[in-house]
């Protein structure tokens, strides 16, 4: 402890002598161990981002869409037909048991009025399971009961945009809005989502319940009243959804009565599955910068040798003379090191201020967030002291097998 | 009194290209504990490959060399540092200090590789500096002094570690003809009071004539190894000097 602290002083001193020489070659450093913060803050912001859009739309979500049914040859595309009701959701929570939760749902385009104002957005006729699947939670007044289903009661919960556009910064709740001439009250408003990961706006919407929507203001289907245009279906958690799937397309085949070798005509999606590729194809840039990022802190390394290498051949006489005084090959050797260790970690420190500053700024003022996390600015300092050391060692080495007489001789 | 420097059939090589150039020639050398010795002779003679070799800087080609009884030959690079840092103190013709050092550090050197505490370091580096002389300089740094006082924080620092021998290479080529007589006297006291083995290369006779033996060397053999009987006495010589105007006073 004693000799390091002795080695430290003499680093110290030695790079106080050449202060500006010391402050350019730390300055490779700062640069890459700032350029790695920022740049995986950026990555780790833009991954948080995407996370934060999947966790919106609910977690463990699987979408059944009808449709797919060829009527003498014709395949039409999902959702082309109705073929899935109601009655399809409530056996589909009934017996399928890694299911935790089914709300059938349909949406149509209106027009919304109230007072002067009017706007037009889509409607979502769903049932109050809909609120547990999507995660929603409300800013104000309530979601509809299923109560006001089976009653198919004339009550809304809007979107903040709607309310936005229709109330200003009035609270909505209690008030009557106008949905395709059918007055409907106001009951809550849902706490805002922003986009979605596919860039839609969440709460840009009205919900009603789904007997209502059908009812008055989307216009049944006649041919068959129960019919809805998706399915969604929350898991019991994220392992059990491929048992979920498995489980569906069985029960809505048997329940459709589709024979074997014939084709579903219903479609299920795993939404979860497709946002996560999103994900990871957002994780992979965020490595990727940081790699290139790492680059320039091999560069600011190969300065700290270079520059080591000049300290050793300018002291060539000084470490003739302390090998001469009787250093040992490891007092040398750790002495310059240890002043290559000191070079890469006040570069380090520095660079991670100036990496803290620097993505401070980027999310200021191009509007990206970024996170830096702890454990980057550890594995910043950490890989800056490592800089040190990797380069610091042959300069060292050169150092510390000089031949003394040699090293005392020199000009 | 028993030999503190024993050389036996010492033979030193150098290869300079394809040809082999022999240094030293065959050597056998005593020198006892607590002489004061003037090695002697005209460049390439050997006598600065021998000084290296006494030093622990170098190894013999072929012969032995004890020193304070341990045999050297053998030893690896680090125990012969060790051994150095214990018994050998060094002199050099350019006092080699550190720049941008105080006086006090550089003297400090050569326990900075000792298990020595801050605090005895700075004590015996002020003791040291207080044997030639030099008390309340310690926070000077060379270029804040003159070429007399540097040479004699060398001294300090040679002896800082309690060394058996001090090997002074052309101790006195870089100072004027007074100073080089106040660092003899120094050289002469420390071998008198302190029982130092002195051991000094030299070309000038005027600084041989202090020591008690002279060895004189020519194409890498001893030619003459003479006992002065009567060395001179640095100290007389100083009083007997005309004093200069800015001459500090040498602590005996």
């Amino acid at each position: 402890m004693n000799k390091l602290l002795v080695s430290v002083k003499i680093a110290l001193r030695a790079l106080r002598v050449n202060g500006t020489r010391s402050a350019l070659t730390m300055l490779g450093i700062v640069i890459g161990v700032a350029a790695v913060i920022a740049m995986v803050g950026v990555g780790t912001g833009a991954t948080a981002r995407i996370e934060a859009q999947i966790q919106s739309i609910g977690s463990n979500l699987i979408i059944v869409l009808p449709g797919s049914i060829s009527s003498n040859g014709v395949r039409l595309g999902s959702g082309g037909v109705a073929t899935l009701t109601e009655d399809d959701a409530k056996a589909i929570a009934a017996e399928c048991p890694s299911v935790a939760a089914v709300a059938p749902s349909v949406r149509g385009g209106v027009q919304v009025v109230f007072g002067s104002n009017n706007w037009a957005t889509s409607v979502q006729g769903v049932t109050p399971d809909y609120m547990t699947i999507r995660d929603y939670t409300m800013r104000s007044g309530q979601f509809f009961t299923n109560q006001d289903v089976d009653a198919a009661a004339k009550v809304a919960v809007l979107g903040q945009t709607v309310v936005q556009k229709l109330f200003g910064d009035s609270d909505p709740t209690g008030q009557v809005a106008i949905i395709k001439n059918v007055p409907f009250t106001v009951v809550g408003v849902l706490t805002p989502k922003g986009q979605s990961p596919s860039g839609q706006d969440q709460d840009d919407i009205i919900l009603l319940p789904i007997s209502t929507a059908k009812q008055k203001v989307l216009g049944g289907n006649r041919a068959n009243a129960k019919a809805v245009s998706t399915l969604m279906v929350q898991a019991s958690g994220p392992a059990a959804m491929a048992q979920a799937q498995q489980e569906m397309e069985a029960l809505l085949r048997e329940r459709h009565r589709i024979l074997e070798g014939q084709e579903d005509d219903f479609t299920i999606r795993n939404l979860t599955e497709v946002f996560a590729a999103q994900e990871s194809s957002a994780q992979v840039m965020s490595i990727l910068l940081g790699a290139i990022a790492s680059v320039s802190l091999i560069v600011g390394g190969i300065g700290i040798m270079n520059i080591m290498l000049v300290s050793v051949t300018e002291r060539t006489r000084e470490i003739g003379l302390r090998q001469a005084v009787g250093a040992k090959t490891r007092d040398i050797l750790s002495q310059f090191l240890v002043e290559a260790v000191t070079l890469s970690l006040l570069g380090g420190m520095i660079g991670i201020v100036t990496g803290l500053a620097a993505s401070a700024l980027i999310s200021h003022f191009a509007q990206w967030s970024t996170q830096v996390s702890l454990l980057s600015i550890l594995m910043a300092f950490v890989f800056s002291a490592l800089v040190g050391v990797f380069f610091g060692y042959y300069p060292a080495r050169k150092a510390a097998f000089l031949d003394p007489i040699e090293a005392l001789r020199y000009e | 009194m028993a030999a503190v420097i024993e050389i036996r059939d010492l033979v030193k090589d150098y290869a300079l290209g394809d040809l082999p150039v022999h240094v030293l020639k065959n050597i056998s050398l005593e020198i006892a504990r607590g002489d004061f010795v003037a090695i002697m002779g005209p460049s390439g003679s050997g006598k600065s490959t021998l000084m290296n070799i006494l030093g622990c800087l170098d190894k013999p080609t072929s012969g032995t060399y004890k020193l304070d009884g341990v045999s050297v030959g053998p030893l690896s690079r680090d125990e012969l540092a060790e051994i150095r840092n214990k018994k050998i103190g060094f002199v050099f013709q350019q006092f080699n200090l550190l720049a941008r050092t105080s006086a006090s550090e550089n003297v400090e050197l050569p326990l900075l590789y000792t298990d020595m505490g801050a605090a005895e370091r700075h004590d015996r580096a002020a003791k040291a500096l207080l044997a030639v002389g030099l008390a309340g300089r310690e926070a000077h740094q060379p270029s804040q002094l003159s070429g007399g006082q540097q040479q004699r924080v060398a001294i300090a620092r040679a002896l800082v570690n309690n060394p058996r021998i001090i090997l002074a290479d052309e101790p006195t080529g870089a100072v004027d003809s007074r100073t080089s007589v106040e660092i003899l006297a120094i050289f002469q006291r420390l071998n008198r009071d302190e029982g130092i083995t002195m051991i000094a290369v030299t070309h000038d006779p005027d600084v041989a004539a202090y020591a008690n033996r002279n060895i004189h060397f020519k194409d890498g053999k001893i030619q003459l190894d003479e006992v002065l009987a009567h060395a001179r006495d640095a100290q007389k010589d100083l009083e007997s000097l005309p004093a200069e105007a800015d001459a500090e006073l040498v602590a005996v």
